[in-house]
């Protein structure tokens, strides 16, 4: 395989304009993942500024309803409250080692932008995150957590003023400012090598959770569950196993069902198309022309999709599925009441295909099940759409 | 190289004076005003047309540009209108060079080798794909040549002498060397040191024909940057003169028409 692809997908759709920082981010990223200094100081951000391990907590009450043995893996418990940090950490500290001294990102629901804001704070680096201008409306509470860690958000106008636009928008701010900027990508979308950097970073997830899961119960799981937007939480869980005999499922936002036209399933929906730098899967009309996406989880409402899933959905080995945005906030409420636990909407998708495809695992099954974020930026927005009551 | 696009920039050449290269972005405000407006930039002195493609999300361009996109999906443009409405053009006698400005999913969308096919049939004589840099353009700049197109790279400031080397090796009708980083869009100033970078680029090219462009907007900077280059590109500018005509509620083709003209005789010092 070509370095950049997962089998014919990846590589670098980008303007000439471009190339030239990709490729001293690739010769700064063979290099660095080399670099014992670097490796010791990124093991010190994760583990003691950000709180890693983070806990696989076996879920008594859940198991018993579920009639299996059901683990969450604890990511809302990250500093930040989401995966996100992983990333941002890894990349800040890079760009640190680059000698940049500007981070600028995207961010949709505001997670990846909180996650840089903090990054940025500890390391020392001033970040302008871009945020479409319905998303900044959308995510108040987040606008103000990132405003308050000293970023400046740059709502943007354009297009549909969602996530997108706000790449767009960040991919056209990192082509004038090169030198002193770096971009930090919040998923495994985009073109190389930002897909394989975030897989790499947010590995650390799966690696946790094998080492875990065999402590526990002294082998591996029998199914991982991960919800799936750009798809980096959902990567970094599965990577570790991906040579195993473990069922992996990435669950897509079904938004208001695959036959309305309202969701953000690219993998399940989509066909296959550029964009953003990278060839994927991706929802567009028959003229190649990217759609509105809808999704109740801001996180998962995004038309593409990282370039490995594309891979790993072509051979099989990850089975890609679509929850809807009634199952989700069904999944919210639910886990809220069983397990204390008030999930990230996101995060909800996976523990809602949970609650389906337990069916198939008998008492002893194993289902281990990525929550990425947790809910209270969700809360305001859930009791909106639920009349009152959360 | 087909012959419309070489014959343009080699009278331009014998002329002394470095060809005007035109964007305008296909359907904006729609097809109908794109039909008039050919043959108006044909007969102000445009030697050359880059007819953008309209994209839903066009990461190389500036607001100007972005904007026009916009505007031109919204009044229905999609590639093969945008073909259909060049095919007429050829219909009625327009000569003028024509160069498709794309972004890679409307042309992979409509298939790479359906795409030449039909551009060729449409009297389109080039092919520029904003996001295909030569690791990804090898292939369907192959498929564009078996079908008569010329294939046309972008070069940047920070691009390196192989792949300067690179880029040349793969475009036929001209290589576009973007005059400096960030996107496209007007501004008042050139970038310093343009000779020396027209200098280090032509030393990688050979004979092929070099187009400097980005930000260039006035008949001064289009004379300064006459000079240097083969080929002189002016889009936004354009793009934005016919948005302030439309938005005033005038005909934007003749306005368009004026600038162009200007443009042209300031290539001719």
């Amino acid at each position: 395989m070509k370095a950049g692809r997962y089998g014919v997908y990846g590589g670098q759709y980008v303007p000439e304009t471009l190339m030239s920082a990709l490729i001293e981010l690739e010769e700064t990223y063979e290099r660095i993942r080399q670099d014992p200094e670097f490796s010791r100081r990124f093991s010190w951000y994760l583990h003691e500024y950000a709180g890693r391990e983070t806990p696989l907590t076996y879920c008594e009450n859940l198991s018993r309803d579920l009639g299996c043995r059901v683990y969450l893996k604890r990511e809302d418990l990250l500093h930040g409250g989401a995966h996100k940090l992983n990333n941002t950490l890894g990349q800040a500290l890079m760009a640190k080692f680059m000698g940049k001294r500007r981070l600028i990102a995207e961010t949709g629901a505001g997670q990846h932008g909180v996650a840089t804001a903090i990054a940025g704070a500890v390391l020392g680096l001033p970040v302008e995150v871009y945020m479409g201008e319905v998303d900044t409306r959308r995510q108040a509470l987040n606008v103000a957590r990132m405003e308050l860690l000293g970023a400046r958000i740059i709502p943007v106008a354009s297009g549909t003023r969602t996530l997108k636009d706000a790449i767009n928008a960040a991919m056209r701010d990192w082509v004038e400012n090169l030198r002193e900027t770096h971009y930090l990508l919040g998923s495994c979308v985009g073109p190389h090598p930002f897909p394989q950097i975030v897989r790499d970073f947010q590995s650390v997830i799966g690696r946790e959770v094998r080492r875990q899961i065999l402590e526990r119960e002294g082998r591996l799981p029998d199914t991982i569950v991960a919800c799936v937007g750009g798809g980096s939480n959902a990567i970094g869980i599965f990577h570790p196993f991906l040579d195993d005999d473990v069922r992996l499922v990435g669950v897509e936002a079904g938004g208001e069902g695959l036959a309305s036209g309202r969701h953000s399933a690219s993998l399940t929906a989509g066909s296959v198309g550029v964009f953003q730098g990278a060839l994927s899967y991706l929802l567009q009309d028959g003229d190649g022309q990217v759609l509105e996406t809808h999704s109740v989880a801001a996180g998962l409402d995004h038309p593409s999709v990282g370039p490995e899933h594309a891979m790993l959905k072509d051979t099989g080995r990850v089975r890609y599925e679509a929850v809807t945005d009634a199952e989700a906030l069904h999944a919210f409420r639910y886990l809220s009441r069983t397990e204390g636990i008030i999930p990230a909407l996101e995060s909800a998708h996976a523990v809602a295909y949970a609650l389906r495809a337990a069916d198939d695992l008998d008492k002893d099954g194993i289902i281990v099940v990525n929550l990425s974020g947790r809910g209270d930026k969700d809360v305001a927005d859930v009791a909106n759409l639920c009349g009152g009551a959360a | 190289m087909s012959g419309r696009l070489g014959a343009a920039f080699g009278r331009a050449r014998a002329e002394g004076r470095a060809a005007l290269v035109a964007f305008v972005e296909a359907g904006d405000p729609s097809l109908a005003v794109t039909g008039r407006l050919l043959p108006a930039l044909q007969a102000a002195g445009a030697d050359v047309i880059e007819l953008g493609i309209p994209f839903s999300d066009p990461i190389a361009d500036g607001p100007v540009i972005q904007r026009a996109s916009q505007r031109a999906l919204g009044a229905g443009a999609t590639l093969a209108k945008v073909l259909d409405a060049a095919a007429a053009a050829r219909g009625e006698g327009l000569s003028v060079p024509l160069v498709a400005f794309s972004y890679a999913n409307p042309i992979l969308a409509f298939g790479v080798a359906a795409f030449a096919r039909r551009a060729a049939e449409a009297g389109i004589d080039g092919v520029l794909v904003t996001d295909l840099p030569p690791e990804e353009g090898e292939a369907a700049a192959a498929t564009f040549v078996s079908s008569g197109l010329d294939p046309v790279f972008l070069l940047a400031p920070s691009s390196t002498p192989a792949r300067i080397r690179r880029a040349a090796r793969l475009s036929s009708g001209f290589v576009y060397l973007v005059s400096r980083p960030g996107v496209t869009g007007a501004r008042n100033d050139l970038p310093e040191g343009l000779p020396d970078l027209v200098a280090r680029v032509r030393a990688g090219i050979g004979r092929t024909p070099l187009a400097v462009g980005f930000g260039i907007s006035s008949p001064e900077q289009v004379r300064a940057v006459s000079r240097e280059a083969d080929g002189v590109v002016v889009g936004s500018a354009i793009v934005r003169t016919m948005e302030e005509a439309v938005a005033a509620g005038r005909d934007p083709v003749p306005a368009a028409a004026r600038l162009v003209s200007s443009l042209a005789a300031a290539t001719r010092g």
